[in-house]
Order: structure tokens, then C-alpha cells, then sequence
């Protein structure tokens, strides 16, 4: 295909605002499965982060705490899309992912705290989570650096003859590192299996993408390696899914990477402590008007796919799950002080330079 | 024993373990068709094939985050930097993920992977192209650093490095390449974190590594005229330091030159001479010196090299010094 043909495409792209018309109808092509998923997963997702921000701002624990609400469509829409064997690999607003890929919220509550029990062994906190078993290779803190790093473990999948993808996700700040372009290139030059997503919220901490660049469309960064290139609506985990669907079978096919440009919002700060005066309350309220939860629970409803008090029992059990991690955490002890000198290398006899300790 | 070049000694490490295991695999610009911007890796394109032998794009950022990505997801590769100075752009790979990445993920991923390239300077090629990296990467928790200085170590080490599980920093010369000594016929290993007596001595003890230890072993001849006796001590990895053997031959030399072809401060000779102190304290007979680069950028002209540069007349000057000859 070449970059024209993606042009083409990208004309009928989301505008950058919350696009009210224009969506596929929901009836058919998902099962009930499906949006029974996605509005479990999404919702965990969503109270989890609502609590752990009270418990933040009450000092539970430290750190720093980025939150994912408004964007949960991005991570379950993935998720569904792929199968088991793919990876993940993120920035430092990870709590989405894993949840979405099925980490048990108890393990991710404990690294919160730092925890021995906690995904990393609480040796990697908010922005390091990690749980290799069910595919998510992290949590990354350097801004970028997660781009190449998912590029290789695609490779590696491509080196291995396996058709496993990587989905390699980062947000709209990131696209402008350096490494994002080598990687673009060497990914398109080697046919990798890699799936790059931005995770378009429109903002890099403050900086809007309209003040950080000349191309507003971030769906044509792909075009100059002439990477198949898609804008997508990040509210809508059918929209989400389906380019998933495409570029994942891409992958596996050999055919290489594909960019998608998925345009979401998050409705908190860049951290907890964005005071957000480079948006109008406005602006996030017509964003919130498109919550994902909220329209696949419609969807739920209107296609009676659940009564209410099937509803009303999976809000239950979400409630009950995200106080059992709580309590978990708080409860779980933090590491003894021999943790400090384990898994710094694997070699278990490593001789440290510990004199200053005596 | 047969006689090799040092670049033909890191080919056969790196040969020989591709040919054992097969998620070994090079990658770096002009490893392959080039046959290597200093032959390291020639024919290894044509044994192994593009699959294993990758040439990348000028992308050093780039291509070393995609095989960290590869070490993280089953993968054993080997990066070559066509000099350690272009390997600064891939420090946040090396620095911020390589290192860090077993810890971060609580023990769940590690970072199999050996750096390797030309390290300190090299002729005229002006400041940017004549740095060191011992100290810079010697401080970071989570990584190996190895300096050879001989083809035997240079095999044996690079060997060690490509079988270890963490993350190794593998430090060579552009002027050591063509450097021959004799290796052993068949297989063998050197392992990681140990030092090496090139020379045994009773007076000073001499304590240096890569390229630079030449000048060393030039000052030892001389002033072993002089009825001085030189020990020295080539650290091959510079983390961890086997601070045991310099410490043991200290105590029986009572004195202490280090020899380093880099920047004085936060040194490796700085590291050395605190835990010389702190260990061997009433050992010491004379205050510990150190020859090193000085503290400037690399200069180009021949004038200006030859007097920021360690050479055999400092190091019989420091070894009379603490002699107190």
C-alpha cells in the first residue's frame, strides 16, 4: 500500500474533538460476552483509580499517581482484540492495562503501597507495574522509551517464528521523542509485529498537541515510513477493537507495524497534582458526555444483554473487589531489608560494595 | 596455543556462542554487509545470515532500545556500538532500562545483553571521539563493565559476557584491533569480576587496565633496570573491581600507582585509592598516586595529545615518586 492510499483513509478521520455522529451502531458485531467484558473491565478500572486517588490525597502512600479514567475504552478494546501470547508494554499511566489483561487489582494495590506482595515486589510502584504472566511487560517512567523497547520485543516474537504482536502504547507527548522515529523506521524496514498506539488525550502533562507541533494529525507520523496509519475513536472500545482487529492481523501476517492515533481523554490532571489550567471545565465535560462506561452500559441495557440486577450485581462485585485490594495492601507487609540487594542482578553471589554500611 | 589479532579473538567469542545458542544474535551499523567498521565481525554474515547478523540504520537510541526490548522477551543480544562515544545517545536504554529493569519488575524480566564497541581515545579524532566509559557505566547499579586488554582476556571475557544474564558493558580500543596474541585451540572462559597479575613484582604495585596497561608494562622494564619491581595488576572488569587482589598486593608492595586513560575525577582511580585507604591503610608506605588523561577534552593536535595522555615516562615518574626515589 502506499502513503497515498493511507491519506486517503485518514480523510475520514475523528476530528479532535468528541465526535457525536458519525459512530457504527453497536448492534451486531460484539457479542454479549463482549460488552459484558468491557463494561466489567472498565469499571474495575474506573473504581479502582477513584479510590486509589482518595487513599493518594489521604497519604496512604507515595509517589507519584497518574490516572487513566476516561481512557479505559483504549485498554479493554485492545485487550479483547488480541489473544494470549501477545504483549503489552506501556508508559507510566499503566493501572489500565493490566487490569484490562487480568492481573489480579490486589497485586497492583500492594505496589501501590510498596509492597512485598505487590507486582513488582513493591519495588516499582504507580509507574512500574508488571506482570510478565499475563503479557504486560510494563510500565515504563522515561517518556518514549517503552517505543523501541516494544519494538524488540516484537522482534523477538518475529525472531522466534511465534505470531504473537506487541502493543505498544504511549501517549501523545511521547510521539515527539526521537526514538519513537528510529523506531517507526526500523520497525517498517524489519516487518516487526508491533502495534504503536498513541494514547491521544491531547495533552503532554500541560502542553496541548496543537502547541508542541506543526502536524496537529498524529495519525500521519506513520506516513513518512509509510506505516499503515489509522485515526480511531478512543471512546468506543468497538472502534477500538475493530482497528486492533486489523492491525493485529497485519502483524501476524508479516505485513509489519501499524500506527494508531487513538483519540481519548483523560478527565483527571496529568498527575495528582495538575492543577488543569491549560483546559476549560467545558472541554472535559463534553469529553465526559462520550464516556465510554457509560455507552457500553447503554448498549448493555438497551440491547437487555443484562437485567439491572445483573448490573447491579457486577457493580457489587467491582465495589468488593477494589476494597479487598485495598485491604490487601494495607494489610501485606513491605519488603525486609535483605529485598534491597535482590534482583538488582540475577547473579545471586553479586558482590555489592557495601562497606559504607559497616 | 595459536596467535590472533584482538578483533579475530572477539569474533570467535561471539561465533562460538551464536553457534551454541541461537537467540545470540548481532546487530549494529555495518556489523554486516560492511563486515564491521573495524572487521570485527567479518564473515559472520555469511555463517550466520541477515537473520543473526543485522545491520541498523544510524540509530543508536533506536536500535539499542529494540534489543533491550529483545533480552526482555527471551533474546541474547549483542549490540555493537561503532564507538562507545555514539552509544551516549543510547544511555537512556543502557542507564534507565538495561540496568534497572530486573529490579523494576520485581525479578520478572531481565536484560541478557552485551554492549560492545571502541572505547577512549584513538588517535586525532578530536574530543567527542576519544572518551572513556569505565566510570560512567562502573556507577551504575544493575550492569557489568569489562575492559581486555589482550586478545586471551578479550575472548575468554567477551564469552563470559554473551552467557551472563545481566546486562554487560564490553569496553574495546579501535587501536587494540589488530593487537595479536596467543589463545588456547579450543574453548574457554574467563570469568567475570576477576583481576589478573600480568606481572609479578615486589616493590610497586601497578594497577591499570585496557590499552593503557601497555605503557605500564613499558614502565615496569624500565625501571626494573633501575632495581624497581613492579607488580601489576590489570582489573579486566571494572564492575564488580576485584578490590581483593589490589588489596592483597598492596599489602605485600606497600605502594600504589593507578594507571587510567581517562578524566581524574570520580574516577576509577579515585575508587581504587579510597578503598586502598580504608583497607590498607597501615600498609601504605607512600601516599597512592595515579597517572591519568587530563582534565580536559581530548585534544587533536599530536602536541597537545601527547601531553594530556598517560605515558611510560609519568608512570616511571609517579612508580620513583612513591618509591621515594
Amino acid at each position: 500500500m502506499s502513503s497515498k492510499e493511507y491519506s486517503v483513509r485518514m480523510a475520514t478521520k475523528m476530528a479532535d474533538k468528541p465526535n457525536k455522529t458519525n459512530r457504527k451502531s453497536a448492534s451486531g458485531k460484539f457479542s454479549k460476552e463482549t460488552y459484558v467484558k468491557w463494561y466489567k473491565d472498565m469499571l474495575l478500572i474506573r473504581k479502582f483509580e477513584e479510590r486509589i486517588s482518595q487513599l493518594y490525597i489521604q497519604q496512604k502512600f507515595g509517589g507519584f499517581l497518574h490516572l487513566y479514567i476516561g481512557q479505559e475504552a483504549v485498554a479493554v478494546g485492545a485487550v479483547s482484540a488480541c489473544k494470549k501470547g501477545d504483549k503489552h508494554i506501556t508508559a507510566y499511566r499503566d493501572h489500565g492495562h493490566p487490569i484490562a489483561l487480568g492481573t489480579d487489582p490486589r497485586i497492583l494495590a500492594a505496589e501501590l503501597y510498596g509492597k512485598i506482595t505487590g507486582c513488582s515486589k513493591g519495588k516499582g510502584g504507580s509507574m512500574h507495574f508488571f506482570d510478565v504472566a499475563n503479557g504486560f511487560y510494563g510500565g515504563h517512567g522515561i517518556v518514549g522509551a517503552q517505543i523501541p523497547m516494544g519494538a524488540g520485543i516484537a522482534f523477538a516474537e518475529k525472531y522466534n517464528e511465534t505470531d504473537n504482536v506487541c502493543v505498544c502504547s504511549f501517549g501523545d507527548g511521547a510521539a515527539r521523542q526521537g526514538a519513537l522515529h528510529e523506531t517507526f523506521n526500523m520497525a517498517m524496514t524489519w516487518k516487526l509485529p508491533v502495534i504503536f498506539v498513541i494514547e491521544n488525550n491531547n495533552y503532554a502533562m500541560g502542553t496541548s498537541v496543537e502547541r508542541t507541533t506543526n502536524v496537529t494529525d498524529l495519525s500521519k507520523i506513520g506516513l513518512s515510513y509509510e506505516m499503515p496509519s489509522f485515526a480511531v475513536d478512543g471512546m468506543r472500545p468497538e472502534a477500538v477493537h475493530e482497528a486492533f482487529e486489523e492491525a493485529c492481523a497485519r502483524a501476524r501476517r508479516g505485513d509489519g507495524p501499524t500506527l494508531l492515533d487513538i483519540r481519548t481523554y483523560r478527565y483527571k490532571g496529568h498527575s495528582m497534582s495538575d492543577p488543569q489550567k491549560y483546559r476549560t471545565k467545558e472541554e472535559v465535560a463534553e469529553w465526559v458526555e462520550q464516556d465510554p462506561i457509560e455507552h457500553v452500559l447503554r448498549v448493555i441495557k438497551e440491547n437487555n444483554f443484562l437485567t439491572e440486577k445483573q448490573v447491579e450485581e457486577i457493580d457489587a462485585w467491582v465495589k468488593k473487589e477494589v476494597e479487598e485490594s485495598i485491604k490487601f495492601a494495607e494489610d501485606s507487609p513491605l519488603p525486609a531489608a535483605e529485598e534491597l540487594y535482590k534482583d538488582v542482578y540475577s547473579q545471586d553471589d553479586y558482590p555489592y560494595v557495601k562497606e559504607y554500611l559497616a | 596455543m595459536k596467535t590472533v589479532q584482538f578483533r579475530e579473538a572477539l569474533r570467535e567469542a561471539m561465533s562460538e556462542e551464536m553457534r551454541k545458542d541461537k537467540s545470540v544474535f548481532l546487530l549494529g551499523e555495518e556489523v554486516a554487509e560492511y563486515n564491521g567498521a573495524y572487521k570485527v565481525s567479518q564473515g559472520m554474515l555469511d555463517e550466520f545470515g541477515p537473520k543473526r547478523v543485522i545491520d541498523t540504520p544510524i540509530a543508536e537510541l533506536g536500535f539499542t532500545g529494540i534489543a533491550v526490548g529483545a533480552a526482555m522477551n527471551g533474546l541474547r543480544p549483542i549490540v555493537e556500538f561503532m564507538t562507545w562515544n555514539f552509544a551516549i545517545l543510547a544511555a537512556d536504554q543502557i542507564i534507565n532500562e538495561a540496568a534497572k529493569i530486573l529490579q523494576m519488575s520485581g525479578g520478572q524480566l531481565g536484560c541478557p545483553i552485551v554492549f560492545r564497541g571502541g572505547n577512549g581515545t584513538a588517535g586525532q579524532l578530536g574530543a567527542t571521539h576519544s572518551q572513556s566509559f569505565e566510570a560512567f557505566y562502573a556507577h551504575v547499579p544493575g550492569i557489568k563493565v569489562i575492559t581486555p586488554s589482550t586478545p586471551y582476556d578479550a575472548k575468554g571475557l567477551l564469552k563470559a559476557a554473551i552467557r551472563d544474564n545481566d546486562p554487560v558493558v564490553f569496553l574495546e580500543s579501535e587501536k587494540m584491533y589488530g593487537d595479536k596474541g596467543e589463545i588456547p585451540e579450543g574453548e574457554y572462559i574467563i570469568p567475570i569480576g576477576v583481576a589478573d597479575i600480568k606481572r609479578a613484582g615486589t616493590d610497586v604495585t601497578i594497577v591499570s587496565f585496557g590499552k593503557i596497561i601497555k605503557e605500564a608494562h613499558k614502565a615496569a622494564e624500565e625501571l626494573e633496570k633501575d632495581g624497581i619491581s613492579c607488580e601489576i595488576i590489570d582489573l579486566r572488569t571494572i564492575r564488580p573491581i576485584d578490590y581483593g587482589t589490589v588489596v592483597n598486593s598492596v599489602k605485600k608492595t606497600n605502594r600504589c600507582v593507578i594507571v587510567e586513560e581517562s578524566w581524574p575525577i570520580a574516577s576509577i582511580a579515585s575508587e581504587i585509592a579510597y578503598h586502598l585507604q580504608n583497607y590498607a591503610f597501615d600498609y601504605l608506605d607512600a601516599p597512592v598516586k595515579r597517572v591519568m588523561q587530563s582534565d580536559t577534552p581530548f585534544p587533536f593536535s599530536p602536541s597537545l595529545m601527547v601531553e594530556a595522555l598517560p605515558n611510560t615516562a609519568r608512570i616511571v615518574a609517579a612508580v620513583k615518586s612513591v618509591c621515594y626515589k
